[in-house]
C-alpha cells in the first residue's frame, strides 16, 4: 500500500520512486547525444517549410488561374473528356481493359496491394534508413507499379491523348477528324475459333488461368528445389498473396504489349463479362 | 513560481526604480496570474523550458518533447507528410471562405465562379490557392507514401500506419474529385461524368458490370446512382459532391489524421531506424 504523508505542500501519495537522474535535464551538455530538442530544431524546420510552400503556392496562385471552361452543358461532349488528371492513369487503361477491370478491379487491387505491403514484406532489413542492396525486389517492384504503371500512364493521359482518345504528341495539332482504321481481334480469333463460342470462352478461361496458375507456382516449386529461406519464412498464404498482386499487375504492360503489337482486344471473352 | 506573497506586493514605485517603466510592465506582465494561466513556463532558453515549450502547447504538443538526432533531417522526411497536412490545414482555411460565395446549385454554381472572379476582393485568388493547394497536396501525398516506401518506414511496428496512411490517400484523392465538380463548368461536369461512369462497371453493383443485370441492378437504383443521386451528372450530385467534399470527406479524413499522427508517435517516431 502507498503511504499518505502531510507535507508542506499538502498531502501525495507516493504512487513509485525511482532513483536517478530526473528527465529534464538543465544543461544542453546532458542531452543525450542522439536525441534533439524539438523545439527549436524541427519545429522551426517546419515552420521554414511552412513559409516556403506558402511564398510557392502563392506565386503559383497569382501566375496561373486555376482553370474555368463554359457552363456545362449534358448536351455538349468534349472530345476526349479526360477526367481530373490524378485518375488518367486509370482512364489510360480503358484502351486496354473493360471499365470493370480499369475502373473498378485495378484501384481496388491497388488500393488493397498498397496495404498489404507491411504484411507481406517479411524483410527485417531496410527498416528506416535508404538502402537498395538489402530488398532488391521490393524496391522495384514498388517503383516499376509507382513511376512506370501509375505515373507514366498519367504522363501519357496528360499530354499524348487527343480527341477520340487518340495519340497525339504534345507539339502536333489535335485533329478530331482523324480516324485509325485499326481491327482488333479476339485471342481465339487467331486459331480460327469464335471467341463468343462456349469453346472460345473455354479456351480463353484456361489461358488466363493458366496464366496465374504458372505464374504463382512456377516461381513456387523453383525456390522450394533451391531450399530458399524466403519462402520458408514467407508462408504459401503471403507468396500467394504477393504473387496473386505481382501477376496481376504484370497484366497490364502484357496485355499493353498484346494490344499494340498484335492487336488483341480480348483474351477471354465471356457472356458477362471480358478480360 | 518564485513570486510568493510579498514580492507581488511589491511597490511599484520600487519596481520603477529598479527597473524602469517598461521593465516594471514587462514584469508586471510576466507575473501576472493572466499571462501565468497562458503560459506555464518561463522565457529563458534552457533545456527544460525548450521540453516545457512543447510538451505545454496543445499544437506544438503533437510532437515529443526531443526527437532523433536525424529526424528533422531534410534526406529522412523530404518533409512531405508535413507540406501535405499543411495544406489540408490551407485547403480548410480557403474552403471556409469560399463557402462564402459558393452556392451549390445549378443555377449559381458556376456564376459564383465569376463572381469570385469579378466581383470578390481577392477571390480569384482565393479559388487559385485552394485549386493548387489541392494540386500540390494530391502531389505531397504520392512522394509522401514514396518517401516511407523507399526509407521502409512501413514495416513493423509501423504497418498499421501505412494502412492508415494508404486510406488518407485515397481520400486525399475523393477530396479533390468531389471539388473538380464543384464550378460547374464544363471540365468538371464531363470529368467527373467519366469518373463516375466507371462506377457503372462495378461487378455485381453497377448496371453494367459483370453480373450486374443478374442481380437487377438497372441505371436507376444502383452504385452509380447512389454516388450521384440520380442517373447523371445533375442538381443532386452538384449537392452530393459538395457535402461529400466540405462536410463528409473532411470529417473522416481528420479523424484518420488524428490516428495517423497519434500512431507515429506511438510506432517510435518520424523516420529512422528504429
Amino acid at each position: 500500500m502507498p503511504d499518505k504523508k502531510e507535507t508542506a505542500q499538502g498531502r501525495y501519495r507516493a504512487l513509485a520512486f525511482v532513483k536517478g537522474e530526473s528527465l529534464a535535464k538543465e544543461k544542453d551538455s546532458q542531452v543525450s547525444e542522439d536525441e534533439l530538442h524539438t523545439w527549436p530544431y524541427l519545429v522551426r524546420k517546419e515552420f521554414l517549410a511552412v513559409i516556403i510552400v506558402m511564398i510557392i503556392l502563392m506565386i503559383w496562385s497569382i501566375a496561373l488561374d486555376a482553370p474555368l471552361e463554359e457552363p456545362s452543358d449534358p448536351s455538349l461532349t468534349p472530345n476526349p473528356a479526360k477526367a481530373p488528371w490524378y485518375f488518367l492513369g486509370l482512364q489510360e487503361m480503358l484502351v486496354y481493359f473493360d471499365p470493370w477491370i480499369a475502373g473498378v478491379i485495378f484501384p481496388s487491387l491497388i488500393v488493397m496491394g498498397l496495404m498489404v505491403i507491411p504484411y507481406v514484406d517479411i524483410n527485417p532489413k531496410g527498416n528506416g534508413y535508404y538502402t537498395f542492396k538489402e530488398r532488391k525486389f521490393a524496391i522495384v517492384t514498388f517503383c516499376f507499379g509507382f513511376h512506370v504503371l501509375w505515373i507514366l500512364l498519367i504522363i501519357v493521359g496528360v499530354f499524348m491523348r487527343g480527341p477520340g482518345w487518340l495519340w497525339f504528341w504534345p507539339w502536333e495539332e489535335w485533329d478530331s477528324h482523324r480516324i485509325v482504321a485499326e481491327t482488333n481481334y479476339d485471342l481465339t480469333q487467331f486459331i480460327g475459333i469464335d471467341s463468343k463460342s462456349l469453346l472460345g470462352s473455354i479456351i480463353g478461361g484456361g489461358i488466363v488461368t493458366i496464366y496465374f496458375f504458372l505464374g504463382m507456382t512456377v516461381p513456387y516449386l523453383l525456390m522450394k528445389m533451391r531450399k530458399s529461406q524466403m519462402l520458408e519464412k514467407l508462408g504459401t498464404i503471403r507468396y500467394s498473396i504477393v504473387a496473386f498482386l505481382f501477376w496481376s499487375m504484370l497484366g497490364l504492360p502484357i496485355k499493353m504489349v498484346l494490344k499494340l503489337v498484335l492487336h488483341l482486344k480480348y483474351i477471354w471473352v465471356t457472356p458477362w463479362f471480358n478480360i | 513560481m518564485s513570486n510568493k506573497e510579498g514580492k507581488e506586493k511589491l511597490n511599484i514605485r520600487e519596481l520603477i526604480k529598479a527597473k524602469g517603466i517598461p521593465g516594471a510592465i514587462k514584469d508586471l506582465t510576466l507575473n501576472s496570474q493572466v499571462w501565468r494561466s497562458f503560459f506555464r513556463h518561463g522565457l529563458e532558453d534552457t533545456p527544460k523550458t525548450r521540453m516545457q515549450t512543447v510538451i505545454s502547447n496543445s499544437f506544438l504538443h503533437l510532437h515529443p518533447a526531443k526527437v532523433k538526432r536525424h529526424a528533422p533531417l531534410f534526406k529522412y522526411t523530404w518533409c512531405m507528410g508535413g507540406i501535405t497536412f499543411f495544406t489540408f490545414l490551407l485547403l480548410t482555411i480557403t474552403c471556409v471562405f469560399l463557402m462564402f460565395y459558393y452556392h451549390p446549385n445549378v443555377r449559381d454554381a458556376y456564376w459564383d465562379m465569376k463572381g469570385l472572379e469579378y466581383h470578390v476582393p481577392f477571390g480569384l485568388l482565393l479559388r487559385n490557392l485552394h485549386r493548387w493547394g489541392a494540386h500540390l497536396m494530391v502531389i505531397t501525398v504520392w512522394f509522401h507514401m514514396f518517401r516511407v516506401f523507399m526509407t521502409g518506414s512501413y514495416k513493423p511496428p509501423r504497418e498499421f500506419n501505412w494502412g492508415i496512411g494508404v486510406v488518407l490517400l485515397v481520400f486525399t484523392l475523393l477530396l479533390s474529385f468531389t471539388g473538380y465538380l464543384l464550378p460547374w463548368d464544363q471540365l468538371g461536369f464531363w470529368a467527373v461524368t467519366v469518373g463516375t461512369n466507371m462506377a457503372r462497371a462495378t461487378p455485381g453493383l453497377g448496371h453494367e458490370g459483370p453480373f450486374g443485370e443478374m442481380l437487377g441492378m438497372t441505371a436507376y437504383n444502383d452504385i452509380r446512382f447512389a454516388l450521384l443521386g440520380g442517373s447523371m451528372v445533375g442538381g443532386n450530385a452538384l449537392l452530393r459532391a459538395y457535402i461529400w467534399h466540405c462536410v463528409g470527406l473532411p470529417l473522416i479524413v481528420s479523424a484518420f489524421l488524428i490516428v495517423h499522427f497519434w500512431r507515429i508517435r506511438k510506432d517510435g517516431g518520424i523516420s529512422g531506424k528504429l
